[in-house]
């Protein structure tokens, strides 16, 4: 397995990752899929959940992302996330503070308002703590 | 022949507008430097999503359920401008060339029949068009403003103009905005949103009529994905947009800087050689005084 995949982590603030990697593993909309050199074209939603980089057999860097999309290609796989932080770089007080802030958003929204905003950041929110848990 | 007091005055009135002409210049700077930053760090987002977009297009062109948004809807009638503006004026021609070209291509659209519809953002557009066209603004906004700007903001006129889209308000959109070149040189654009305009020319486009797989489905990832390209756009110009503003207004400022320095020159010069006239004048009549007792 000479070849590498071409992996290229964007979000609309900066170029996160770029770089040949043996394999990575994304949260796909429908579940997770693993991208080797000489995938099928493959066009995917991406869920809020961790994105896997593989070097050779060892997980070289987890990196959590809170949705967006996922072009697969025979020498390259692109995520264009709507927001990307490493784990590694995470706190996990700033995390806990994100969750309570909306959950109170919602909680205190009348019925008439809409929230579906808060709903979305609140998922993205347990998601990022539950990438922590599992760490 | 002006009096010395005048001069003073006016020296000093003159070097008072260059100390704020270079400040505001030096802000300018370190503002585009900021503005730069950010359109380079959005860009390869930017390229990735034209050309994810662009590798669909190809592949879902002749698809007749493809969507609207990508297809648009086999009229072109109504035209769309969304033209980006600043909210500040002192940025030399930076308004005026948009402005310029809109309504160029007002006219150039009318003399086919079509009708024009505007979205302006930005006070300076909205104020300098409004007398003519002020007739066909489907919507104003104020502009990013000076301390930038997040993509939230682009979102939010992105979702404006998808919703317009449903609302049948027009068939083609197109922004216009300044990109970004040099501190010196701006280039008014025009980029065509809706329907998407694929850009075969951009590199690693090569299916050889392959055909992608979607997950979950096509129409739902297609659903998705082409609003959030139409907010990336926006998003694109607001930004290049922003660093040209910036860009303008240090070159203007500049500009003015320089000629306050030459006014300051003239002036000082006329004041001494006044001045001297005045000490020789002086000089010879009390000579002359003397001479004439």
């Amino acid at each position: 397995m000479a070849d590498k995949v071409e992996f290229e982590l964007v979000s609309p603030e900066r170029l996160l990752v770029s770089q040949g990697v043996d394999m990575v593993v994304v949260p796909g909309e429908e579940g997770d899929f693993g991208v080797l050199p000489g995938h099928a074209l493959f066009l995917s939603g991406v869920r809020p959940g961790v994105i896997e980089i593989y070097d050779g057999d060892k997980i070289s860097d987890r990196i959590f992302v809170a949705g967006g999309f996922a072009e697969v290609t025979g020498e390259r796989c692109t995520v264009l996330a709507e927001e990307a932080v490493n784990l590694a770089e995470v706190e996990r007080t700033t995390v806990e503070a994100r969750i309570r802030d909306n959950e109170q958003a919602i909680s205190i929204a009348s019925p008439d308002e809409d929230v579906s905003s808060y709903r979305i950041d609140l998922g993205i929110g347990r998601a990022l703590l539950e990438a922590l848990e599992n760490k | 022949m002006p009096s010395l007091k005048h001069l003073r005055v006016r020296i000093n009135s003159v070097k008072a507008t260059q100390k704020i002409t270079s400040a505001m210049k030096m802000v300018a700077a370190s503002k585009l430097r900021r503005a730069q930053e950010q359109a380079e760090a959005a860009r390869p987002y930017v390229e990735r999503m034209e050309r994810m977009v662009s590798s669909i297009a190809l592949t879902v062109a002749e698809n007749d359920s493809a969507s609207a948004l990508l297809r648009g809807t086999d009229s072109d009638e109504t035209h769309l401008l969304v033209v980006a503006t600043s909210d500040r004026g002192l940025c030399g021609g930076f308004n005026a060339s948009i402005v310029r070209a809109v309504r160029a291509r007002i006219s150039e659209l009318e003399a086919d029949k079509k009708t024009v519809k505007l979205f302006i953002i930005g006070r300076k557009g909205r104020d300098q068009l409004r007398r003519e066209y002020g007739t066909k603004f489907l919507e104003t906004r104020d502009g990013p403003g000076s301390i930038g700007f997040g993509y939230s903001d682009a979102t939010e006129v992105a979702r404006k103009l998808v919703e317009l889209f449903d609302g049948k308000e027009f068939d083609v959109c197109t922004v216009v905005y300044n990109e970004f070149k040099t501190a010196m040189t701006q280039v008014v654009t025009f980029q065509q949103l809706i329907p998407f305009s694929p850009n075969t020319s951009a590199d690693g486009i090569n299916l050889d009529g392959a055909i992608y797989e979607f997950e979950p489905d096509e129409d739902a990832i297609l659903e998705k994905l082409l609003p959030r390209n139409i907010s990336v756009q926006i998003y694109h110009a607001l930004l290049e947009n922003g660093a040209s503003e910036q860009g303008a207004r240090m070159m203007a400022m500049d500009n003015a800087t320089r000629n306050a320095g030459d006014m300051i020159n003239k002036l000082s010069l006329t004041y001494n050689r006044t001045r001297q006239a005045m000490i020789t004048k002086e000089l010879i009549e009390i000579v002359s005084g003397a001479e004439a007792l």
